[in-house]
């Protein structure tokens, strides 16, 4: 590693880490409706919103009342979304003049930006107008963080309230998370990429003439907010094909350290939200630390894997620094290495680099992160709540052994709530496992797969995991935008995203109705260092039974097979 | 209401018991574990059920050729060696389940022996007819007479009686039933050993105290308490993660051009299916609701055995379960100018007309302290202890004698207060203050000092108070008592609250404000008026010589009518816990190690490289596979006695038994099946069966 490669670890952990604490109490104070400094300008807005929309923010709602609106939320934002894909070509703001999307391929993608999933079967600028990504795509970026936050904050009340049926209003929570939450922090990010020379324009394409003398069609379009608002919410559907990696999306060093700091920093903060919902700021600090174990496990796997020689040139007469295949020669190995750990810890999917590139064990620690169900910091509000999962389970595994029935803050799990726990543990089986053994089945959607062996079979692998897991990060080679994978993939996005959100809010509603009771010596211990080491290795238990043998024939084989 | 605070009770219940040891037990269990492979029993036992189809499938996929498309990649001899230890993990969890079925089943069974074919009197009009006991329904009366087993439970209406309660409580003392009063529940299956009884049955056949023991250690009949149920839903969502697993590991094996025995696919299904605690699931709530019948405390539901380990705060009566249930002499005080000798002799003498245990006492604690000479009986002239002069007395020659209370004494002898000596008031006052009763002592008109009653705590029940605190439990201490006396009992004797001068109502409001706050309380009770406080409770314990009604009110009642069993039975409830979440954590990480054995053996043909992560250096894929099978069925036969006996729970809090437990079953959980299939693969290989 490079001094300066030292220097973007420091730098990332303390844009990460240093303002969480602060954000996360904005973030509660704001989607508690408590005055921030933000207020005298944004509560006019907020109200308005509310009166155009006809909701009593005061009116709270019941877990199936909440999920009821969330559905029907969600499936309109599909349903528009989709016929503006299919529709583009008689839309304005497509100086390209470009057709709409096939109808599958229009249902995939409409799915992804709807699941915060932000999988990519297109190519934006070669395929999405103007008005389809801003209008299209770019409201989906920030609605459908919005909607993750609101699931976690619905899971924090149902742990914070005593006897209640109520857990909030959607519209109400979905508005706050935007607009105190979302568009300032884009905003600033967004000027601050545009310092850095990313583009922020309606112009047509431009046409320019090369040092060697060839053509080239440079894209342009409004990259900056998009850009913003794809690290910021852990969508990562990039405005341009090749995401991060292309010099108009992430021109600099210093622009790299910032989109990939917006990568962590909200579901970072998020941490300290659920702190301040239960009171118990330990409870935050607990879970954080189980996150940057299992991140800085996997980080160091994957750097130390990045920066050895490629065994495949080994032979060659060539003086090797780190494995360079698919890798922008301005980041390097290292850089690559971190944002790949970054994107697929957080469920975000933007790439600096192409990770199907990568060594076996390099391409290990992204499909990891993305099979252990996207909760090592995770997707806004998602992946808290699928953390919180494994804390519930966690509690019950071991729960147990105090010789009490096994209770989390005091709210006893039974067999309700195991019920909806033991739900969500299915989601990634069924979505990488049943639906990767159905693509590799069949002639068809097999012939998607670039590769033979191992490395193909981790490309399919690594196309489920992203989709179910709502990252959308994908291992180049494999053949997306087929109808088959495009609904495939989209049934296993949309699993991934309800397989988790409708049992986290039952749950939420069932916990809600208890009574806690009281912590203390006899209650089991949540915090310290014995619950993060029990909570790292339930998480590491759970992934590693479930998927083990899948790896082995993955990415374990090609790694060993060297 | 005495019984020593510990030991004993267990050389007591065992006496009276049918035999119990293992050695009498293991013949039956072996045949209940085949009786139970019927799927229709094992369909409790979910887990079970799978590895029982798996079982199935296996030998049929070696017996019939034809439908083994892998034929020639796994031997037959291998097959049926697989599909015999796939049999044996069923049989062997069957068998913990019947063994510890076993124990309470020999107990029931000879109690009901002797309700068969039992006849009542049975109350018609105005006549008795004789029925068959078990058509007795509620609000039947009967008569019962000397030398008959009452046919079941109820209440005593009319009469007076000694019952032999022996069968249900393996106490051969006879006790008094009498209608009214605290004292008028009968239990059936109990012979009246004098006397007549007419009593009213309170329970419908199937509802009775026996029917309850025996219906809580019947693996079929057994209802699974709110735990057990919740652990089983994690179990069956485990068992379909792994079955998942494993059904799409032939389509990834075919991607790469591989082929795996479905035999093999069966053995690593089995594997990783959490078998160890699933098949000592059942055996460890029926241990644990049998270990509480030894104990002589039936529960109506296993769901109050589970909220006794959950228990925040005890509320123990102070009479009978602190303290011995009377207070006793501890010391006596001379007034000036009075010998010991004096005074000692004109305690004794006032206290021979006084039955009550206060006046034993001081006779029992005087003749310990002198040898002093009684006089005849012809000379005294007894004076017998009456609330209304609250004096006891003798004349003896001429000379009279009395104690008594304070004030009593004062006004027998004419004199105020203030007339007290000094030396002496002050150490009246001491003694009132230190929660003791002081009583007076005067000989021949003349004030000679005062006696020391105080209440004693049980010896040991202050540690035993250490240990729930250290559990995290409250006691908090009932009593009628003044609040001064109440404090100082409680300092003694280590509690964390009292109620003084406590009334049922207070108590219930009590239990209530614990729950509000979110806690579980555990309270034990005898009389009627304690029944709406044991039906607050989460945890309510009646004593069997209550009363019908706080029999009624309560979730759990102790035959011994031992108050100090509350404490044993969160010591059992929290057992149960622990013992299912360390074999849960247990069998879960077991399969770290299963995987080692079986990915490498399972993927040889098809990448010779994962061959790397044969850590354990198996001999072969053969033998690392039968290993692992064989490991996964012998665990269950190795645990059987823990699951039977249940972990012991040191007094630790909640972190120090986490750490403690996730070290031992956790770790162990991990490391042992690493060492134990290293093991079984050297064994297997050397006798040559694979």
């Amino acid at each position: 590693m490079h001094d300066y490669d030292w220097l973007l670890l420091a730098a990332f952990f303390l844009l990460v880490l240093a303002p969480a604490p602060f954000l996360g109490r904005y973030f509660y104070r704001v989607m508690e409706g408590q005055r921030t400094w933000l207020s005298p300008v944004l509560q006019p807005v907020e109200r308005l919103c509310y009166r155009v929309a006809g909701v009593d923010p005061e009116r709270e709602q019941s877990w199936r009342g909440y999920a009821l609106a969330l559905l029907a939320f969600t499936l309109v934002c599909l349903l528009v979304l989709m016929s503006i894909l299919l529709v583009q070509g008689a839309l304005p703001l497509n100086p390209q003049q470009l057709a709409g999307l096939s109808l599958p391929l229009a249902f995939n993608t409409a799915v992804s930006f709807v699941t915060n999933t932000n999988w990519q079967a297109y190519s934006g600028e070669a395929q999405l107008s103007y008005f389809s990504q801003m209008l299209g795509l770019g409201v989906q970026n920030f609605v459908s963080p919005a909607v993750g936050l609101a699931v976690l904050v619905v899971l924090c009340r149902g742990l914070a309230r005593q006897s209640s049926d109520r857990l909030g209003n959607f519209w109400v929570d979905i508005t706050r998370a935007v607009l105190y939450g979302l568009l300032p922090l884009c905003l600033v990010l967004a000027v601050l990429l545009v310092w850095q020379g990313v583009p922020q324009n309606f112009s047509d394409y431009v046409s320019a003439t090369t040092l060697q003398g060839s053509e080239q069609t440079l894209p342009m379009g409004p990259a900056a907010s998009q850009i913003a608002i794809k690290q910021l919410g852990t969508n990562g559907g990039g405005f341009f094909g090749v995401n991060s990696a292309h010099p108009f999306e992430n021109p600099t060093a210093l622009s790299n350290l910032l989109e990939l700091a917006s990568i962590l920093l909200i579901p970072a903060a998020l941490v300290f939200t659920f702190g301040h919902y239960v009171r118990d700021l330990r409870q935050s600090r607990a879970i954080l630390a189980s996150m940057l174990v299992l991140f800085v496990i996997g980080l160091a796997v994957c750097a130390w894997a990045e920066l050895q020689p490629n065994p495949a040139l080994a032979g060659l007469p060539i003086e090797q620094v780190g494995s360079l295949e698919g890798k922008e020669a301005r980041f390097g190995s290292f850089a690559s290495a971190l944002w790949a750990t970054t994107t697929t810890a957080a469920s975000n999917g933007s790439v600096n680099a192409m990770h199907d590139s990568f060594s076996a064990l390099g391409g290990l620690v992204p499909l990891v992160n993305m099979l252990l169900g996207e909760i090592v910091f995770g997707g806004v509000g998602a992946g808290l709540y699928g953390m919180l999962l494994f804390v519930l389970i966690a509690v019950f595994l071991a729960g147990l052994m105090i010789g009490r029935t096994p209770a989390y803050l005091g709210k006893k799990l039974e067999a309700r709530e195991v019920r909806l726990m033991v739900a969500t543990l299915l989601v990634m089986p069924v979505g990488v496992l049943v639906f990767g053994a159905l693509a590799v089945s069949f002639a068809g959607p097999a012939a998607s797969i670039g590769n033979p062996g191992p490395h193909g079979f981790s490309q399919a692998l690594y196309a489920y995991g992203s989709a179910t897991g709502n990252n959308g990060s994908a291992f180049a080679g494999f053949t997306a935008d087929t109808p088959y994978h495009n609904l495939m993939l989209g049934l296993a996005m949309l699993l991934g995203r309800f397989g988790y959100i409708l049992p986290v809010l039952a749950i939420a509603g069932s916990l809600a109705a208890k009574r806690a009771a009281p912590q203390g010596q006899n209650s089991f211990p949540t915090h310290g260092p014995l619950f993060v080491v029990l909570l790292t290795l339930t998480i590491l238990l759970v992934g590693g039974l479930t998927f083990m043998p899948a790896l082995a024939l993955g990415p374990l084989a090609e790694y060993l097979a060297f | 209401m005495n019984a020593p605070v510990t030991a004993q009770r267990s050389v007591k219940s065992s006496s009276s018991q049918p035999q119990t040891g293992l050695g009498a037990l293991w013949r039956p269990a072996l045949k209940q574990a085949f009786v139970k492979l019927d799927p229709r029993q094992l369909v409790r036992s979910p887990v079970m059920l799978v590895v029982e189809l798996t079982a199935l499938v296996t030998s049929v996929l070696c017996f019939v050729p034809f439908v083994r498309p892998e034929a020639g990649a796994v031997s037959t001899a291998l097959g049926v060696q697989i599909a015999l230890w796939l049999w044996f993990t069923v049989l062997f969890a069957n068998f913990a389940e019947a063994l510890a079925e076993g124990r309470g089943k020999a107990r029931a069974d000879s109690l009901k022996s002797g309700s068969q074919g039992l006849m009542a009197s049975k109350q018609v009009g105005a006549q008795f007819q004789s029925v068959p006991a078990s058509s007795l329904r509620k609000g039947d009366v009967v008569r019962v007479e000397a030398g008959d087993l009452i046919p079941g439970d109820g209440e005593v209406i009319e009469g007076v009686a000694a019952v032999n309660e022996a069968a249900i409580t393996g106490e051969s003392a006879p006790v008094i039933r009498e209608s009214g009063g605290d004292r008028s529940a009968v239990t059936g299956n109990t012979r009246l050993v004098s006397d007549w009884l007419l009593v009213r049955i309170s329970a419908n056949p199937g509802e009775s105290t026996l029917d309850r023991m025996i219906a809580l250690v019947e693996g079929a009949r057994r209802q699974k308490t709110p735990n057990e149920v919740a652990l089983d839903i994690l179990l069956i969502g485990l068992t379909l993660i792994f079955l998942l697993v494993v059904a799409t590991l032939q389509p990834f094996a075919r991607f790469a051009d591989g082929d795996l025995p479905l035999i093999y696919l069966a053995a690593l299904l089995v594997t990783l299916i959490p078998t160890t605690i699933g098949g000592l699931l059942s055996a460890i709530g029926i241990a644990g609701m049998d270990r509480l019948v030894r104990l002589n405390v039936i529960a109506k539901s296993g769901r109050a055995v589970e909220a006794a380990g959950d228990v925040h705060t005890l509320l123990l009566d102070k009479t009978g379960t602190i303290t011995f249930g009377n207070r006793r002499c501890s010391a006596m005080v001379k007034a000036p100018g009075v010998s010991t000798l004096e005074l000692a002799e004109a305690a004794l003498l006032a206290s021979q007309g006084d039955d009550t245990p206060e006046g034993k006492s001081i006779v029992e604690y005087l003749s310990a302290l002198h040898t002093m000479e009684v006089p005849d009986r012809a000379s005294v002239t007894l004076i017998a202890f009456s609330a209304e002069t609250r004096l006891s007395g003798a004349d003896v020659r001429g000379v009279a004698y009395r104690k008594g209370a304070v004030d009593a004494v004062l006004a027998y002898l004419d004199l105020g207060r203030d007339d007290l000596p000094a030396p002496l008031a002050r150490e009246v006052e001491k003694i009132a203050q230190s929660g003791g009763t002081p009583l007076l002592v005067a000989g021949n008109g003349r004030l000679l000092g005062a006696i020391h009653l105080k209440d004693v705590v049980k010896p040991g029940i202050r540690e035993r108070f250490a240990e729930l605190r250290a559990m995290g439990i409250r006691t908090v201490m009932v009593t009628g008592d003044n609040p001064l006396t109440a404090a100082a009992i409680a300092a003694e004797a280590g509690v964390d609250d009292v109620i003084a001068e406590a009334t049922p109502e207070k108590k219930l409001a009590r239990i209530r404000a614990e729950q509000a706050e979110g806690k579980l309380v555990a309270m034990c009770g005898d009389g009627a008026n304690d029944a709406p406080a044991l039906a607050q409770a989460d945890v309510g314990l009646a004593m069997n010589d209550g009363t019908q009604a706080a029999r009624e009110a309560a979730n759990l009642v102790d035959l011994d009518s031992d108050p100090t069993k509350l404490i044993d039975v969160v010591q059992v409830g929290k057992e149960l816990l622990v013992t299912r979440g360390a074999l849960t954590t247990f069998s879960v990480a077991n399969d770290v190690a299963k995987y080692f054995a079986i990915l490498p053996a399972l993927f040889a043909g098809i990448y010779p490289q994962l061959g790397a992560l044969n850590l354990m250096q198996l001999h072969s894929p053969q033998s690392a596979i039968l290993s692992a099978i064989v490991f996964n069925a012998l665990i269950i036969v190795a645990l059987i006695p823990l699951a039977l006996r249940g972990v012991r729970i040191p007094a630790l809090d909640a972190g120090q038994l986490l750490r403690r437990n996730l070290l031992i079953y956790g770790l162990g959980g991990l490391v042992a099946p690493f060492v134990g299939i290293k093991l079984l693969d050297l064994l297997l290989v050397g006798l040559g069966w694979v």
